[in-house]
């Protein structure tokens, strides 16, 4: 037998995801061992130190392309911009549940290391160049997701929403790998280099053509069930109003741009050939995301599953920047939408967990009535959100809302620009109701919210974040040109 | 094309064939007198104790639960196995982080008191 | 003799053992057997990469190993799952998936 080489391997090309694994590998230990229940606030911090110094061990890479384990990782500019971003989400969302977890009685110290191992999950999605990566990735992600669903342990709507998660999750796991073994059959390997060098080079044939289609429909039918496209979106608003609201929170951007980042690498590195096909599906699925999601919304006066639908809403928006990433704009509109989006939905869910005590869902609309007379500053930082969310100036996510529409405008789909504008008009309706609520109705003798330090944090940082990027957005705008050279062919 | 197979249908034949034959003979020919104790479940000639259907504790299902991960987990190993020797060092060297790993998982929940039986 | 059995016939096996999978999966009530259909799925796969990866040029080793990542992570999926079968069993005392409809809206 000839003798096996090992590819060279290049640790420092992986650096903040090496760092988030082993900080969370020995998080778990630490915290079995040394840290006693009733102080497992400290793992929490120690998990948000992790997740910084990740951040800054990636400083070094920015401007660094690159891949090893024989190709099968890759990073560039863009997979570390989204890096960054996955880890503000991670940071953003511990912070909000360091005083949470207590309050509902559900502490448990394996909470901090399963959230890094779910944006361990994410940066792989964002690094991977190899469709066994990218499986890899979205196992990592998910199944992490399916504990964090049901960490609420006693409360029954956390282990239903768990259970129903778990079951469609790993249902669309079976449809992922089914495209994989198709497509691996169809081309002779699962690099997305080498997918797409075949593809590109040969005359496919009537076989290997069909295989590959179907094996890329498979693996799109997965991706679109985990970035919660329509009409793979059913799950959605009853996984999110069961778990824990940081989980809703950190799960609403998390899987979407994690599974996207991978979609954007997977449908213009191993499939760029084939956009004839895929395009008009994309296309569809887009269209009709953005308008089940906001019109879905219209109808929920709960205002976690109105979140939970408005979530659908925003995955079309971000789908824009995803199937036009083969010119500059896409991945710019892709990765500047995540983060903005990432900010307002945090920011919003923190607020609903500064009302939530224990034990009381507090997310009817009704218990948003006068907040403004008794959390004045609670009440404009919703506002602030929510009118970030409907893409209204001058938030942040009018920039991101305009930047997409422009991106897809630019990128020939016109038409789903124009899907894209009306829905955003429909979408204010439900948006200014809470605005509405808050500002303009008396309070119905509801109990103060609960404000402390994490929490304020977390809304004062996310508010902050929007309205600056929202005035002064020239900065981000920087970074993400800079980030979507190395993608785009 | 399948030739080759042929002798394997024609063996599976053969046992459906003895297998049938078997029992119908036995039916046919056999008498038939049933006493209590020959028609009590066969429990190694011991006298039946308790019924056969009982609820399991849940702390099987944990153990079982357990043995499923670590004992798949560990299918890495095999691969390893066969080629260790082409791989040399670096090999070891991988599969001893991979073992760590585990390693940690194992730790963890001994820690945690889940191989704890009372 | 090795080759006796033509790739397309176990491609259809695996295609047949994915559908078997996809409608006891779909068609299950029993949470345990919604499971095993979605275990049936993911083996379904890993037949199709080993016909596949016998049926190439055998340096493709890629759909071997690429099985034996399905059978790991397909552990740590049925783990996870049992251990929520169980906790959802100690609340409603059923397994019944029709029969755990709290959440509405």
């Amino acid at each position: 037998m000839d003798a096996l080489t090992i590819p060279p391997v290049d640790l420092g090309l992986i650096a903040p995801l090496l760092v988030v694994v082993t900080w969370a590998t020995g998080l778990l230990l630490v915290d079995t061992f040394f840290i006693p229940v009733g102080r497992k606030k400290l793992t929490g911090y120690l998990a948000i130190a992790g997740l910084v110094v990740a951040g800054l061990v990636g400083l070094p890479l920015w401007g660094v392309s690159g891949s090893t384990f024989g190709g099968m990782v890759r990073l560039d500019p863009f997979a570390l911009t989204l890096t960054w971003v996955f880890l503000l989400i991670g940071i953003l969302s511990i912070t909000m549940s360091l005083d949470y977890l207590p309050r509902q009685d559900i502490e448990q110290g394996e909470y901090y290391p399963l959230i890094m191992f779910a944006v361990s999950g994410m940066i792989l999605l964002a690094q991977g160049a190899d469709l066994i990566v990218l499986f890899l990735g979205i196992e990592t992600l998910s199944i992490t997701l399916y504990i964090l669903t049901g960490f609420a342990y006693p409360r029954l709507t956390s282990e239903e929403a768990a259970m129903k998660y778990l079951v469609l999750g790993a249902f669309a796991a079976g449809f992922f790998v089914y495209g994989i073994a198709l497509i691996f059959g169809a081309t002779g390997s699962t690099r997305l280099s080498e997918i797409g060098a075949y593809a590109a080079d040969r005359d496919l044939g009537d076989t290997n053509l069909t295989l590959l289609l179907g094996g890329a429909a498979m693996v799109l039918i997965a991706f679109s069930f985990k970035a919660a496209l329509a009409p793979f979106h059913m799950w959605i608003p009853d996984v999110y109003q069961g778990s824990p609201t940081p989980v809703a929170a950190f799960m609403s951007v998390g899987t979407k741009g994690g599974a996207l980042a991978a979609l954007v690498r997977l449908l213009f590195e191993a499939l760029p050939t084939l956009n004839a096909y895929w395009l008009p599906v994309l296309a569809g699925l887009t269209a009709l995301t953005m308008v089940v999601g906001n019109l879905g919304a219209i109808a929920q006066m709960d205002v976690k599953r109105m979140l939970a639908y408005s979530s659908i809403g925003h995955a079309g928006y971000v789908m824009l920047g995803v199937m036009v990433a083969g010119e500059q704009r896409g991945p710019e509109a892709f990765i500047f939408y995540i983060l903005v989006y990432a900010l307002s939905n945090l920011g919003a869910f923190a607020v609903l967990i500064a009302l939530e005590h224990q034990g009381e869902e507090a997310w009817q609309l009704d218990d948003f009535a006068g907040l403004y007379q008794r959390q004045p500053l609670l009440a404009v930082a919703m506002a602030i959100f929510m009118f970030s969310l409907a893409g209204v100036p001058p938030t942040a996510g009018f920039m991101a809302k305009f930047y997409a529409l422009t991106a897809a405008w630019e990128g020939g789909l016109p038409w789903l620009a124009l899907v894209g504008v009306l829905t955003s008009a429909i979408a204010a309706f439900f948006y200014l109701r809470v605005i509405i609520r808050m500002f303009m109705t008396e309070p119905e003798g509801e109990p103060a919210p609960e404000l402390n330090r994490g929490l304020t944090i977390d809304i004062v940082v996310a508010a902050a974040g929007t309205i600056i990027i929202g005035l002064i957005p020239a900065p981000i705008f920087a970074l993400v040109e800079r980030s979507a050279v190395a993608l785009g062919g | 094309m399948l030739e080759p197979y042929v002798p394997v249908l024609i063996l599976f034949l053969i046992a459906v064939f003895i297998a049938v034959f078997v029992i119908t003979l036995s039916a046919l020919l056999g008498p038939r007198r049933s006493t209590p104790r020959k028609l009590a479940p066969y429990e190694s000639g011991m006298d039946p104790v308790g019924p056969a259907i009982r609820r399991i504790p849940v702390k099987f299902y944990v153990v079982a639960m357990l043995f499923i991960v670590f004992d798949i987990e560990v299918v890495f190993f095999y691969p390893f196995a066969l080629v260790f020797r082409q791989l040399g060092p670096a090999g070891l060297v991988i599969m001893g982080v991979f073992f760590v790993v585990l390693l940690v998982g194992f730790i963890y929940e001994w820690k945690k008191g889940a191989l704890r039986w009372e | 003799m090795l080759n006796a059995v033509p790739l397309p016939a176990v491609l259809t096996l695996a295609a047949a053992l994915f559908c078997i999978g996809l409608f006891g999966a779909l068609s299950r009530r029993n949470l345990i057997g919604v499971l095993m259909g979605v275990e049936l799925m993911l083996n379904a796969v890993n037949i199709n990469l080993v016909a596949f990866w016998r049926y190439f040029e055998a340096r493709y080793i890629t759909g071997q190993t690429f099985a034996i990542f399905i059978i790991a992570v397909a552990a740590a999926e049925a783990a996870v799952g049992l251990a929520m079968v169980i906790a959802v069993y100690r609340h409603y005392v059923t397994v019944q998936a029709d029969e755990i409809d709290r959440l509405r809206g």
